[in-house]
């Protein structure tokens, strides 16, 4: 494995509903190395977007450690975190998320205003993720006037325009059809392959999951064969 | 660079059906008040207009108004030759001893109201050229004989030149028609004093105006009035007399006020429930924002500023509204003289912008808690709405 560029270690998370609590993570272990396409992959409650949340930097472990690129993500405040993501987490959702009011072009935009870049910089490097995700001619469409796996491409050159450490994708074919599907996650592929870029995915579909370099089981909040693939 | 205003703006634009809603109240809170304000100022516009300042009025001690001032006849001849007063070219003092009383008139659109019936000496017309006659001639002593101002010949039954009506002991004729735009005297009849002395049996003037023949001259003869014990009156430049009387506009100013403030509370409600619609429909917007790397400070000040734009659009509207007013004539009734004071609405630029402030008000009262609301939602939670 190349250099880690995420460290996990005896990372726990417990939910409390009432009195009930709930283990949703249990003293889990996982280095994923720089340029890996890593697959998290288990049934539904078997906690894997739970460890895709706090990889990402938006969810916080009840105990353990969580570093990427030499950041201690778990140690952040609310605002410390939310400066680390913008720099270096690059997040794709199931549902898209794109903003309805807002073009191609804004939505890919929005993470770059919280940049320095000036407005030709940001123009710029829109038009490549967007011309690298194949939407070049729909940068000024609405997300309403774009398919399902072209919004999904929208939400990857969103993900991707801040050149983050970490590309993070929860379901992202979910809600896609297998034609769609196929190209969003080639689309991934590439990315890692020729651009080198480190992604984590959670997915429960194993046609999706063989998209990756490898993969790792999550059942009832552990890792299964120690996150071997 | 914060989020961009372009998408408060589209999310105003792609729910416009409740922008209009909630901006159309906020329009008529500030159409309401710009309306009201403008009233009160062109009330004030009208008695600032109409002080001379190079007159000084001539009052008894302790009364604020003319109405409630008498000076007896031999008193005012004590004081009306002083050489401090102006001559003019036929060497008379150009001081004029005046007397009002209140008499009521039938208005040509039904009903009645009080009107200003104001005696004045021979000389009371040129202390005041700013007042012109337009129609007929001057009021002749002696035959009961008036003129009237063209406002009041508009509105008041009898009052064209010619026509006669009845007040006090006489039957009184309209010589002529006075105008006196902008001015407190287009609310008010005027005749010889020591008629309506006699009409009225009153043994007193009000007041006396009069002319110094220069500003050094009139500060001397304010001091030599006033120490006169003997006579006992207070004398004071015209202009301050009518800067005075717009207390007048007070109550109109509260009244009007109260009203615009109890309005505004329900406008900035309505705001605040637009909002937290707005909130609760984008809550996985403000979860994606945050996700982006956007601070809750970012998204706070987002649904803040869409609630004052909001509010923008509701006070531009309130003021092209309340626009078709100004210069409008109308009367109303004056607090100190229980006769109705004829004026015009005024709204300037400044009160405009006042209006917009007062808008703004409102949309950051009603976007406070919503942003609030907005900002402070868990990120994944808000993640996870529908």
């Amino acid at each position: 494995m190349d250099q880690a560029i995420v460290q996990i270690r005896e990372l726990s998370k417990l939910y409390r509903h009432g009195d009930i609590e709930v283990v949703a993570l249990n003293s889990i272990s996982l280095d994923i190395g720089r340029g890996e396409f890593v697959a998290l992959m288990g049934p539904s409650g078997s906690g894997k977007s739970t460890l895709l949340h706090i990889i990402a930097g938006i969810d916080r472990p009840t105990s353990g450690r969580c570093v990427v690129e030499g950041t201690d993500v778990s140690e952040l405040g609310e605002t410390a975190l939310a400066a680390w993501r913008k720099q270096h987490v690059g997040f794709v959702f199931q549902t898209f998320n794109l903003i309805p009011v807002l073009t191609a072009f804004e939505n890919v935009e929005l993470p770059l205003l919280l940049t320095g870049l000036s407005g030709r910089e940001r123009r710029d490097h829109v038009e490549a993720a967007l011309e690298l995700v194949g939407l070049a001619d729909r940068m000024k469409h609405l997300p309403r006037q774009l398919s399902g796996g072209q919004e999904q491409r929208v939400a990857i050159a969103r993900a991707l325009v801040t050149d983050p450490t970490l590309l993070v994708a929860d379901e992202p074919t979910g809600n896609l059809d297998a034609h769609s599907a196929a190209e969003v996650l080639g689309l991934l592929q590439t990315l890692n392959s020729a651009a080198g870029k480190t992604v984590v995915m959670v997915t429960h579909d194993p046609k999706a999951a063989a998209h990756a370099k490898r993969m790792v089981h999550l059942e009832k909040g552990e890792l299964l064969n120690g996150g071997g693939s | 660079m914060a989020i961009p205003l372009k998408y408060n703006l589209r999310n105003l634009r792609v729910r416009w059906r409740s922008t209009i809603a909630t901006a159309l109240g906020i329009a008529l809170t500030v159409a309401v008040f710009v309306m009201v304000m403008a009233l009160a100022r062109g009330l004030k516009a009208t008695y600032v207009n109409t002080g001379d300042a190079r007159n000084l009025l001539v009052m008894r001690k302790g009364s604020t108004a003319e109405s409630s001032s008498q000076i007896e006849r031999s008193k005012v001849l004590r004081f009306k030759y002083h050489d401090e007063i102006a001559r003019n070219e036929r060497g008379d003092p150009v001081a004029s001893p005046e007397i009002i009383v209140l008499i009521q008139l039938d208005r040509i659109d039904g009903g009645n109201a009080n009107v200003l019936v104001r005696g004045i000496g021979p000389i009371g017309l040129e202390l005041r050229p700013n007042v012109k006659l337009v129609e007929g001639r001057l009021f002749q002593p002696g035959l009961a004989e008036c003129i009237v101002s063209r406002k009041i010949a508009a509105r008041f039954a009898h009052c064209r030149v010619g026509e006669t009506f009845r007040a006090g002991k006489r039957t009184w004729r309209v010589a002529g028609i006075f105008d006196a735009t902008k001015t407190t005297y287009e609310s008010e009849i005027w005749t010889d004093a020591d008629e309506v002395r006699e009409a009225f049996s009153r043994s007193f003037y009000g007041s006396v105006l009069l002319r110094p023949t220069d500003e050094a001259a009139g500060a001397a003869l304010i001091k030599r009035l006033e120490v006169n014990k003997d006579l006992f009156v207070r004398v004071l430049p015209e202009s301050e007399y009518y800067k005075e009387q717009t207390k007048n506009a007070g109550p109109i100013q509260f009244m009007g006020g109260f009203l615009a403030i109890i309005m505004s509370i329900g406008a900035a409600f309505a705001a605040m429930n637009t909002m937290y619609a707005a909130v609760g429909a984008r809550t996985r917007e403000i979860g994606t924002l945050r996700v982006l790397g956007f601070r809750r400070r970012d998204i706070y000040l987002s649904f803040l500023l869409e609630s004052v734009l909001l509010a923008l659009v509701g006070g531009g509207l309130g003021c092209l509204a309340s626009l078709p007013i100004n210069g409008l004539a109308t009367g109303t009734m004056s607090w100190t003289t229980f006769s109705e004071v004829a004026f015009e609405f005024r709204i300037t630029g400044e009160l405009l912008l006042k209006g917009m402030t007062f808008a703004v008000v409102m949309g950051v009262l009603g976007g406070l808690l919503p942003a609030r609301v907005a900002a402070q939602k868990p990120v994944l939670d808000a993640l996870r709405s529908v």
